[in-house]
């Protein structure tokens, strides 16, 4: 996670154990799931007996069987995809009622769209514990064509559905759960900088 | 900063709803519409009571829509009581004259939540009349939880069990009622807030249950009532005019600058906003803190007084205005 002077530049303080919630509702990809192993170790065991985890990520077979082992005894669910994952967690949340504490850890896309399916149901995006793991990589929406490019990397990038050359800023929006991209060469159409590979 | 426009009114109405509660009704003195306010919202009612110059808070009730009138209700502080609810129990009547801030809501209903628990003791009740009103008009769900001492002493009981039905729910005191609070918010849906107003004891035990069930501190809010105490008297000197300034024991330090023409700002004179923040200088008695707004760091540190609340115990202060 890189500093910012943006304002709307979402920052992620780290996962700690809300030890009063009477359930854990924790949403990581890979890498994020070795914070939810350091997170198990900061609390006791009936923390991880209290808590679910949704692992939204592909895994390999040995990878999902070291994750059974790391996180029990928490009951664990692994979902191929981020967007699998999002599905799950809302329809959990559809019937759980207030006492349960939200966590997300991995890259920004998967924070990013935990906070954003979370305020549907009324959670506040600052009472969500978030960790960042792994890459750097971005969603970014194109203020022009308002289309969505996943998992940027470079800085700047080429939009996806309309094809200009994109200057990705640390602009944030939580409801959209992106990045903004502005046209970078709008002035001097071609006139653009290397793309450099600062978000891997 | 203290220049927020005043507007003069008169009591246009005054019933005694409970035992120690009085409602007053406000009208513009030109029976001008008055402002709109939000739900939760608070006035300061200016009192000149002898020689005494307070501006007491107190939550408007009411629609927040309707601007033909405000209305107020006031707790008589008992008989030790030689502030402002006492003048305004025995010396404010239908045809008096009185002068009022612009409301203020430090208390708002958030409006994004998908369900409001209030928790209501005694006059801490007034705030929700007005919450009540306007979550009604936008069909928000809610329900009000509201422990009085007995009927005789709660004020609206009556009129809010017919206005809003089973979401009205009174706990008597004399009938060895509590409110169940473990039990209610055992049972609330995702992204419901809970909002109290009350006596200290029942807003810290309320924040503290709702904490200990696992409730987020963005669900929970709070409102106290509170005045500034009083104590002993002791001297303001103001760094940059060089002025010295004698702090009687019934004032607050605000009260003392307003009474000698200081401009201080403020806002909602209960400790609560942060506006009134000054900085001190230096200090050669105890700092009371009395507010609800430094952080434990600030308070040890020593370099800031909230002057609409805090005072200190003997001695004099050198504050930076
Ligand atoms: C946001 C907010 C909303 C409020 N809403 C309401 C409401 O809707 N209804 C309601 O009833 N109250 C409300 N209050 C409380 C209200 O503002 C007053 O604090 C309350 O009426 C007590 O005022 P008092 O002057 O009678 O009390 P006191 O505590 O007696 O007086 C307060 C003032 O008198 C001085 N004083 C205190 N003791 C003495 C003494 N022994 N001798 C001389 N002077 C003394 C204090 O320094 C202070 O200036 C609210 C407070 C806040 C902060
Ligand atoms: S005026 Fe609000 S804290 Fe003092």
């Amino acid at each position: 996670m890189t500093i910012s002077t943006i304002k709307s530049r979402p920052i992620y303080p780290g996962l700690s154990p809300d030890l009063n919630a009477r359930s854990n509702i924790i949403v990581c990809d890979k890498a994020g799931a070795a914070a939810v192993t350091e997170l198990f170790s900061r609390a006791d065991a009936t923390f991880a007996k209290r808590s679910t985890v949704f692992i939204a990520d592909a895994l390999q077979e040995t990878e999902a069987a070291t994750a059974r082992k790391d996180l029990a005894p928490a009951t664990l669910e692994i979902l191929p995809s981020l967007s699998a994952g999002i599905v799950r967690l809302r329809e959990f949340l559809d019937n759980a009622p207030m006492g349960l504490r939200l966590y997300a850890a991995g890259t920004e896309p998967l924070i990013g769209s935990v906070v954003q399916a979370a305020a549907d149901y009324g959670i506040d995006h600052l009472s969500i514990r978030t960790e960042h793991r792994g890459s750097l990589m971005r969603r970014v929406q194109c203020v022009h064509c308002k289309g969505f490019t996943e998992n940027v990397t470079t800085n700047p990038v080429t939009c996806s559905h309309c094809g200009l050359t994109l200057f990705v800023r640390d602009h944030y929006s939580r409801r959209l759960a992106a990045f903004q991209g502005v046209c970078i060469d709008a002035e001097n159409p071609g006139d653009v900088p290397p793309m450099e590979a600062i978000y891997q | 900063m203290s220049g927020f426009p005043l507007r003069r009114v008169r009591v246009a109405e005054v019933e005694q709803v409970a035992a120690r509660i009085k409602r007053f009704r406000f009208v513009d003195i030109d029976n001008a519409p008055l402002s709109q306010f939000s739900g939760g919202s608070h006035i300061s009612v200016v009192m000149h009571s002898g020689d005494r110059l307070m501006r007491n808070p107190y939550s408007l009730m009411g629609s927040p829509t309707d601007t033909s009138s405000y209305q107020i209700s006031v707790l008589h502080c008992g008989a030790d009581s030689r502030g402002g609810s006492k003048f305004m129990h025995e010396n404010v009547a239908v045809g008096s004259e009185l002068e009022i801030s612009q409301p203020l809501n430090l208390f708002p209903p958030v409006r994004l939540a998908k369900k409001h628990v209030l928790v209501a003791g005694g006059i801490g009740i007034t705030p929700f009349m007005s919450m009540m009103n306007e979550l009604d008009a936008l069909r928000s769900d809610f329900e009000l939880h509201y422990g009085v001492r007995s009927l005789e002493d709660g004020a609206y009981c009556k009129y809010l069990q017919s206005r809003y039905g089973s979401r009205v729910n009174v706990y008597r005191q004399d009938q060895g009622q509590m409110i169940p609070l473990d039990a209610i918010l055992g049972e609330q849906r995702l992204g419901t807030h809970m909002y109290v107003c009350g006596p200290k004891p029942m807003i810290d035990w309320a924040l503290q249950t709702a904490e200990l069930q696992g409730w987020p501190q963005e669900n929970l809010h709070s409102e106290q009532f509170s005045a500034p105490p009083p104590g002993k008297p002791f001297v303001v000197k103001l760094a940059k005019s060089g002025r010295e300034i004698a702090v009687k024991g019934h004032q607050s330090i605000l009260e003392a600058l307003e009474e000698h023409g200081v401009d201080a700002s403020f806002l909602c004179r209960g400790g609560a906003c942060g506006q009134c923040e000054t900085g001190v200088i230096a200090c050669d008695g105890y700092i009371d803190h009395n507010d609800h707004f430094l952080s434990e760091a600030e308070r040890v540190g020593g370099k800031k007084i909230m002057i609409c609340m805090s005072r200190i115990q003997t001695g004099s202060i050198t504050l930076d205005l």
